[in-house]
């Protein structure tokens, strides 16, 4: 009986130190942050599948950070890289076999198409968002469906901005980037006027694309579902939004129905365009371009946040990373201790910094990272999260959300009305009989 | 047990099926399961990441009704069409040229090769390139020659872009052509072009009446790989504009992969994929029986 007293007295006056001592690394003072107390299997093995790194500094440190890993607690961890779009089918088939790596880094609807086939992390997500300033609202629909379990810890966003050219915006007759759409049609068009003008994708662009297009919808208040997962895609909000992109098309530079994901990044370094939306991957390749002429447009290139539509409020939308563990791992909790230890600050900002803010982390504390202020144009970046609205919106996500966004249903809708080969009304029927097909009951 | 064996050995109907019994191991595994999986799915609402339940032609049903689909269809019949026949054309005009006795004729007929034999993917890329709406090379000097004033977008309006991707899918399927005819041309005997010539035809009746008639079988056999190539082409299209703009360059191999893959439909897809069959046979049959050698090529009534 009283060996029980004093087990319990020596841990529970452990934990109070180790809290106390942890003080300063706490974000929010919490006295009711978890401790994290598991230890990882004997003799574990990992396999982690991550997707390929967009930028060079992102998997070095990643890779360092997998050597301390390995270092601390003696448990092999092997990484591979593939493109992000082909981890999505590769994690769908490891689920459905029951063989694979046992750590999956994915993206936006995935671990909703298998939740029963991955391990509850719940206990991993606790511990770090109590300890870190709790994981944005966002995050919810994407790995915590049932509104109680964790079935992957989030890893961030690759945050997109308005990456416009200073000078342009200036000469057009702006001070600062406009706030609303209001104010973006009239930047736009003045920047045509000065033949200075922008460019957004239209084309099958699964990045830029559907980033813009699905901003824009809901900007108006349109969107593909509402909670009950019912289509409501033909409706007047998202007619107002097809109206506006008719008006922004007519701003645009040639050709971008058939832009993919490269062709904006190639027209902005060479000075043919002067606004678009990108991730933080075009002013990173000006920094280092070999090229004068390109390294001098750094200088010139600001990003800011979307413009906020009629709906009052950020709609942004971003391409999401997950990490999930799947439950035919044999070591489950040297995964879990894996996921906990990368996203520890001691980790994850040093990855955070070389990946010059590619990543918008999912954890509050990482706002304080030093690589959003150590030059002001990463800021923007650094609210990707906060501005955010979850992919499938108002529904929920599965097989359906999965569905309707690789066949870039709202991207044509969008595409479609702009360039006038169908009337905004007749663009909206089509989406909404397409959806209609994925969203069947 | 050594007279089993013996028997085998001298039976030539068991020995026959034993020398089978690789290849066919080989085809059945490689080729008639994922035929007939394939198939199988088509009927089936599997997605990926979980097994489906047969639901018979409820795909085939929807696809039917899909706009994009129907348009995917047009698109293939369309690329295919044109394209054959312009390869056809350009191809038996170069197999023509290259079967004259001209200088260093060894060396064109192995550089009109290459083509053909550079990966499609890199070939892409560099179609890619040409037909960009901002860095086009053809827009370029156009320009500087003063014709155009502003650059053409090749890939962002759709009629533009279903011809530019005929026009590079001919320049990569030509030397195919070409080649197969060449090595049918040069199979009719000389004895032929000089009685012809003898009996006072003009070159244009030589063509039609010595040429096209001997040639006809290897005609079959090259249009029909031609078009069944064509018809089932996808990395010229995923490389150049994922099935863009609006859709107006999906054929029915680009669709069906994104439809299976990054849309998670497997069924849908395999449906996709699989009523393509009916075209291909149709292609193969017109050829085999329209195209065969028969009599009336000899020179005497059918």
């Amino acid at each position: 009986m009283s060996q029980f007293k004093r087990r319990r007295f020596l841990k529970t006056s452990a934990g109070l130190a180790a809290g106390a001592a942890a003080g300063p690394l706490i974000w929010v003072k919490d006295a009711h942050a978890q401790q994290w107390t598991s230890t990882p299997e004997k003799g574990a093995k990992l396999r982690v599948l991550r997707w390929s790194r967009f930028v060079q500094g992102d998997i070095d440190q990643y890779m360092k950070n997998v050597q301390k890993f390995q270092d601390k607690y003696q448990i092999e961890v092997r990484v591979d890289s593939e493109g992000w779009e082909d981890v999505r089918p590769k994690a769908a088939v490891a689920a459905n076999t029951g063989a694979g790596p046992d750590i999956i880094l994915s993206t936006n609807d995935d671990a909703n198409l298998y939740p029963e086939k991955l391990v509850d992390v719940t206990d991993v997500c606790n511990y770090l968002g109590s300890k870190y300033g709790g994981f944005y609202p966002v995050c919810d629909p994407y790995l915590k469906p049932d509104g109680k379990k964790w079935i992957g810890v989030p890893l961030g966003v690759a945050g997109v901005c308005m990456v416009y050219r200073q000078s342009a915006v200036k000469a057009a007759g702006f001070d600062e980037f406009p706030k609303d759409t209001d104010g973006f049609l009239k930047l736009c068009k003045a920047l045509k006027e000065k033949g200075t003008p922008p460019g957004f994708a239209l084309g099958n662009a699964t990045g830029d694309g559907n980033t813009w297009c699905q901003w824009l919808v809901w900007a108006f208040g349109g969107k593909l579902v509402d909670q009950n997962n019912k289509v409501v895609i033909d409706s007047p909000e998202t007619l107002k939004s097809l109206e506006y992109a008719k008006e922004l098309y007519g701003t645009f530079v040639p050709g971008t129905l058939s832009w993919l994901d490269p062709n904006n990044n190639k027209a902005f370094l060479d000075g043919q365009l002067f606004l678009t939306n990108n991730g933080i991957s075009i002013y990173y390749a000006a920094k280092n371009s070999q090229d004068p002429k390109v390294k001098e447009l750094a200088a010139d290139i600001y990003h800011a946040n979307m413009p906020v539509g009629p709906v009052g409020k950020p709609t942004e939308f971003q391409l999401f990373f997950n990490q999930m563990i799947f439950r035919y791992s044999k070591y489950p909790k040297a995964a879990k201790e894996f996921l906990r230890f990368m996203m520890e600050p001691e980790q994850m900002d040093p990855w955070v910094q070389s990946g010059i803010g590619y990543v918008t982390p999912a954890l509050r504390y990482y706002e304080k990272n030093p690589i959003w202020t150590v030059d002001p144009k990463h800021t923007p970046y650094r609210d990707s999260m906060k501005n955010m609205i979850p992919s499938g919106y108002a529904g929920k996500m599965g097989y359906a959300s999965a569905g309707a966004l690789a066949d870039f249903i709202i991207v044509n809708m969008v595409a479609e009305a702009a360039s006038g080969s169908k009337t905004p009304k007749e663009a909206a029927e089509r989406a909404q009989k397409r959806a209609e097909r994925y969203y069947k009951v | 047990m050594t007279a089993l064996l013996t028997r085998i050995q001298n039976d030539r109907n068991a020995l026959g099926l034993l020398f089978l019994l690789p290849t066919a191991v080989l085809l059945l595994l490689f080729l008639t399961y994922p035929l007939g999986l394939g198939t199988w799915l088509g009927f089936t609402d599997t997605k990926i990441g979980r097994s489906g339940e047969w639901i018979g032609l409820e795909n085939f049903e929807f696809l039917w009704g899909d706009a994009v689909t129907r348009l995917a269809l047009f698109n293939t019949l369309f690329y295919t069409i044109v394209a054959s026949v312009i390869k056809f054309v350009l191809g038996l005009w170069l197999a023509i040229l290259l079967n004259r006795n001209i200088r260093f004729k060894t060396f064109f007929r192995a550089v009109i090769l290459l083509p053909y034999i550079v990966p499609t993917a890199l070939s892409a890329i560099a179609f890619w390139w040409i037909y960009d709406s901002q860095f086009s090379i053809i827009s370029w000097a156009l320009q500087r020659m003063g014709l155009i004033d502003r650059y053409i977008d090749f890939l962002g309006d759709p009629w533009n872009a279903r011809f530019s991707t005929i026009a590079a899918n001919i320049w990569r399927g030509v030397p195919f052509v070409a080649i197969t005819l060449l090595a049918g041309l040069q199979t009719i005997s000389p004895s032929y072009y000089e009685a012809a010539s003898l009996d006072g035809a003009s070159p244009w009746q030589q063509f039609r009446y010595v040429t096209l008639p001997l040639l006809t079988p290897i005609i079959a056999v090259v249009m029909t790989f031609s078009v069944l190539f064509t018809f089932t082409d996808f990395q010229l299209i995923y490389v150049l504009t994922r099935g863009g703009p609006l859709n107006a360059t999906h054929l029915m191999a680009t669709l069906s992969f994104q439809r299976a893959i990054p849309g998670g439909s497997l069924g849908e897809g395999a449906a996709i994929a699989t009523a393509m069959v009916p075209f291909l046979l149709a292609a193969i049959l017109i050829s085999y029986f329209g195209l065969q050698r028969r009599t009336w090529q000899q020179g005497s009534k059918d």
